[in-house]
C-alpha cells in the first residue's frame, strides 16, 4: 500500500496541445494518502477516467510526475506499478475457471504454486465465491465477474492501490448495495489505498472518506461528503451534489450585504471580491425557509417526493428550489428566508472564503 | 382467445418455394433420378437400384481422388488458419494503415476463380512465367506440368495466396471487437504476449475461426476451377480431385449414372464432415 502523489499532472490526447481547451486533464496536483478511500466524482467526459488511467500507467501524462511513496513511477509501465484496476465492464478470462482467473496474476509473476493456492483460497473465501471456484468464468453473472476482477487485484500482496472505474455500472441495483458494503468491509480489513471513479453521487458519498469532484478536466473540490454539501467551493459542486442541486442566483455584493433583484440580504461577514468579478449567491434548497416572513416568492409547482416536498418557485425573477418537510405548510402569500450560515458567495464560480478558508 | 386462421398466408412463401424448387430441389432430384437408373440412349431408362453407388464405392479411382481431396484440404487448412491468425494479429488497429491493409487483403478475394487459375498457370510456366523462369534461374528444377510435387506445391501456394485473406479478415473482425479493457487488465495482471493471445484473443476469435475453418474446408474440398485451369488434374491423375474426376466422368465419358451416384456421395461427405467439425468445435461451449 502506498501514498500516491500527483505532481502537476496535465494530459492532452492530441499530439500538440495548443490551448488550455486541448487538455482533457488540466493541472492536477494532489496527494492520495496511504489507505484512503477516495471517490472521483464528475460528469462524463470530465477527465476522471483519464486521471485514473494515468495513475495505473495505462496512459502517460503529457506533463507532470507521479510518485508512489516518494518513488517516481511516471515512466514505469503498468505491470511494474503494482496497481490493481477494476473496469466498468467486468473483465474475466472466459476460458479459465474462477480459481485460475484469480491465480492468473500470481502465475504470471512466477509465485510458487503452493503460495498461489493459499492466497487464491483466501480470496475465494473473502469474496463469497466458494461454490464457484471450479466453474468456468464464462457463465457467471455480472456481479460475480466483477468480484473476480476485484479478486485478481486483492490476490496480489504487493498492490499499491486498487483503482475502480465505475465498477457498478452493469450491476443490478439490489446487488450494487451489497457489493458496495462488501467492498467497504474489505477496505477496512486490508487498508489498501482505493480510488473509485463514478458519476453517481450516492455511490461516491456513501463510499469514500474523501470525495474528489472533477469538472471540465480539473479538480474543483476535495472534501468529505459534509463539506461538499455545506461548503461547495465551486458552483458546479453545488449543482452536481445534492438533489435538487444548490440554488445559484446572480447577486451584487456590497460590503456585508447582498442584493438580488429588488431584495437585499444581510451576510454574517463581508466577502472580499476582486473588482469586476461575476458574483453569485448559492444556497441549498434545504436551507431556504418557506413561511409568512421574509422575501416574497411566487410558487410555480410543488413536487411531492414522499419524505419531503420540493417547491419550485420564482424569486426575484429567478427560479429557485425549496425543500419543505412533508407536513410543512405552504402559505397563500409565500415568503422565503435564507439561513445566513448556509449562504455561500461565489466570484467567477469559485467560492469566496468566509471564516473557513475556501479554496 | 380466438386466433384467426387464414391459410392465404401460405401464398406469401410460394415465391421462395418456387425459387428453391428450381434452384435446388429439382436439379438435385434429377441427379438422384440418374443415380438409380441406367440408360442405353433414346431416353429409355432402366431401374438400376444401388448398383452405381456400389460401383463408385468399390472403385479405386474414387477413393484415390477422395484421399487427394482430404490431403489438399488438410494442408491448406494447416497453412491458412495459423497464417491468417498471425497476419490478423499484426495488422494495425487504427490509423491510415487499416483501410490500406483491408483493401490489400480483400483484393485476392475479388478475383474470379478461373482468373486466379490462369494467373498462376502463366506465372508458373517454365517458358514464359516469372515464377517458372525465376526458379529455373536460381537453379531449382521446377515444372508443374510433369512433376507431382511441383504441381501440388503450385496449387497449395495458389490457394494460400487466394484465400488466406478470408481467414485474416474474419480474425481481424474478431480481434477488433475485443474491448480495450481486456488488454489493460492483462497488462495489470502482468500477462505475457503469449498469455494475452491464449486467454483473451484466441477465445474471442473462436467463433469467427470456426466460420473460417468451415468455409475454407468446404470450399477447398469442392475445389475445381483452379486445378482444372492450372494442371488439368495432372500430371497423371496426381491432382485429380473428386470434382475434376466427377466432371470427367459426367461430361467426358457421359457416364451419367455413376457420376450422379458419385455427386450424391460427394455431397454427403461434405455435409457429414462439416457437421462433425461443427459439433466438435462447438461442443466446448456447453461444458461451462
Amino acid at each position: 500500500m502506498a501514498r500516491i502523489d500527483l505532481e502537476h499532472i496535465r494530459h492532452a490526447y492530441g499530439e500538440k496541445p495548443k490551448s488550455e481547451a486541448d487538455y482533457a486533464l488540466k493541472e492536477v496536483h494532489h496527494q492520495w494518502n496511504d489507505g484512503g478511500a477516495y471517490a472521483l466524482l464528475g460528469p462524463s467526459g470530465c477527465g476522471k477516467t483519464t486521471l485514473l488511467n494515468i495513475i495505473s500507467g495505462l496512459l502517460q501524462p503529457s506533463e507532470g510526475r507521479i510518485l508512489f511513496d516518494g518513488k517516481d513511477v511516471t515512466n514505469l509501465p503498468t505491470q511494474a506499478r503494482n496497481i490493481a484496476q477494476v473496469f466498468q465492464f467486468p473483465v474475466v478470462y472466459d476460458t479459465m475457471t474462477v480459481y485460475d482467473n484469480l491465480a492468473f496474476p500470481l502465475r504470471n509473476r512466477g509465485v510458487p504454486e503452493a503460495e498461489i493456492d493459499r492466497r487464491v483460497r483466501e480470496i475465494i473465501e473473502m469474496t463469497d465465491l466458494g461454490g464457484w471456484a471450479r466453474r468456468k468464468a464464462r457463465g457467471l453473472t455480472a456481479d460475480q465477474k466483477q468480484k473476480i476482477s476485484l479478486g485478481r487485484g486483492l490476490v496480489r500482496n504487493d498492490v499499491n492501490a486498487i483503482l475502480f472505474d465505475e465498477p457498478l455500472t452493469v450491476i443490478d441495483p439490489h446487488m450494487k448495495w451489497q457489493l458496495r458494503s462488501q467492498l467497504k468491509k474489505l477496505h477496512r480489513q486490508f487498508g489498501f489505498t482505493m480510488v473509485y471513479v463514478t458519476h453517481d453521487q450516492t455511490e461516491a458519498l456513501t463510499f469514500a472518506d474523501k470525495v474528489v469532484v472533477m469538472y471540465d478536466g480539473q479538480i474543483v473540490q476535495i472534501g468529505t461528503p459534509a463539506e461538499l454539501f455545506e461548503r461547495p467551493s465551486h458552483t458546479f459542486v453545488g449543482y452536481f451534489i445534492g438533489s435538487p442541486g444548490m440554488n445559484v442566483l446572480p447577486a451584487a455584493i456590497d460590503g456585508d450585504r447582498v442584493r438580488i433583484g429588488e431584495e437585499t440580504i444581510g451576510l454574517d461577514h463581508a466577502p472580499k471580491i476582486a473588482a469586476g468579478a461575476r458574483t453569485e449567491l448559492g444556497i441549498r434548497p434545504e436551507f431556504v425557509r418557506l413561511g409568512r416572513e421574509g422575501m416574497p416568492v411566487s410558487i410555480r409547482k410543488v413536487e411531492d417526493i414522499g419524505r419531503q416536498k420540493i417547491v419550485r418557485a420564482d424569486f426575484a425573477g429567478k427560479p429557485i428550489a425549496i425543500v419543505v418537510p412533508e407536513d410543512g405548510e405552504i402559505p397563500a402569500e409565500p415568503r422565503v428566508a435564507f439561513d445566513p450560515a448556509a449562504i455561500n458567495i461565489y466570484a467567477d464560480s469559485w467560492r469566496v472564503g468566509s471564516k473557513e478558508a475556501g479554496r | 382467445m380466438n386466433k384467426t386462421w387464414n391459410n392465404k398466408a401460405w401464398f406469401m412463401v410460394l415465391p421462395v418455394l418456387v425459387l428453391v424448387a428450381f434452384s435446388a430441389a429439382i436439379p438435385l432430384m434429377t441427379v438422384v433420378n440418374y443415380s438409380v437408373q441406367d440408360t442405353f440412349g433414346n431416353n429409355q431408362f432402366f431401374w438400376a437400384g444401388t448398383a452405381w453407388f456400389e460401383d463408385v464405392l468399390e472403385s479405386d479411382r474414387f477413393w484415390e481422388a477422395l484421399g487427394r481431396n482430404l490431403m489438399f484440404s488438410g494442408i491448406i487448412l494447416a497453412i491458412e488458419i495459423p497464417l491468417g491468425i498471425l497476419i490478423a494479429l499484426n495488422m494495425p488497429k487504427k490509423g491510415i494503415g487499416v483501410p490500406v491493409c483491408l483493401v490489400l487483403m480483400a483484393l485476392p478475394l475479388l478475383i474470379p476463380w478461373n482468373v486466379v487459375g490462369t494467373i498462376w498457370q502463366v506465372f508458373g510456366r517454365v517458358d514464359i512465367g516469372l515464377l517458372g523462369r525465376g526458379l529455373a534461374a536460381l537453379g531449382i528444377n521446377y515444372n508443374y506440368v510433369n512433376n507431382v510435387f511441383d504441381a501440388w506445391a503450385t496449387l497449395i501456394v495458389m490457394d494460400v495466396w487466394h484465400w488466406t485473406s478470408l481467414v485474416v479478415l474474419l480474425c481481424y473482425a474478431g480481434l477488433v471487437s475485443i474491448p480495450e479493457a481486456y488488454y489493460q487488465a492483462a497488462k495489470i495482471d502482468g500477462a505475457s504476449r503469449w498469455a494475452v493471445f491464449r486467454y483473451i484473443q484466441l477465445p474471442k476469435m473462436k467463433r469467427v475461426l470456426l466460420i473460417a475453418f468451415l468455409l475454407r474446408f468446404m470450399d477447398s474440398f469442392m475445389i475445381y476451377t483452379e486445378p482444372f485451369v492450372v494442371t488439368g488434374g495432372g500430371p497423371g491423375n496426381s491432382t485429380t480431385f473428386l470434382s475434376i474426376d466427377l466432371v470427367k466422368m459426367a461430361i467426358g465419358q457421359f457416364d451419367l449414372g455413376p457420376a450422379a451416384a458419385m455427386s450424391i456421395i460427394y455431397f454427403l461427405i461434405i455435409l457429414l464432415l462439416s457437421w462433425i467439425f461443427y459439433t466438435v468445435m462447438t461442443s466446448g461451449d456447453e461444458t461451462a
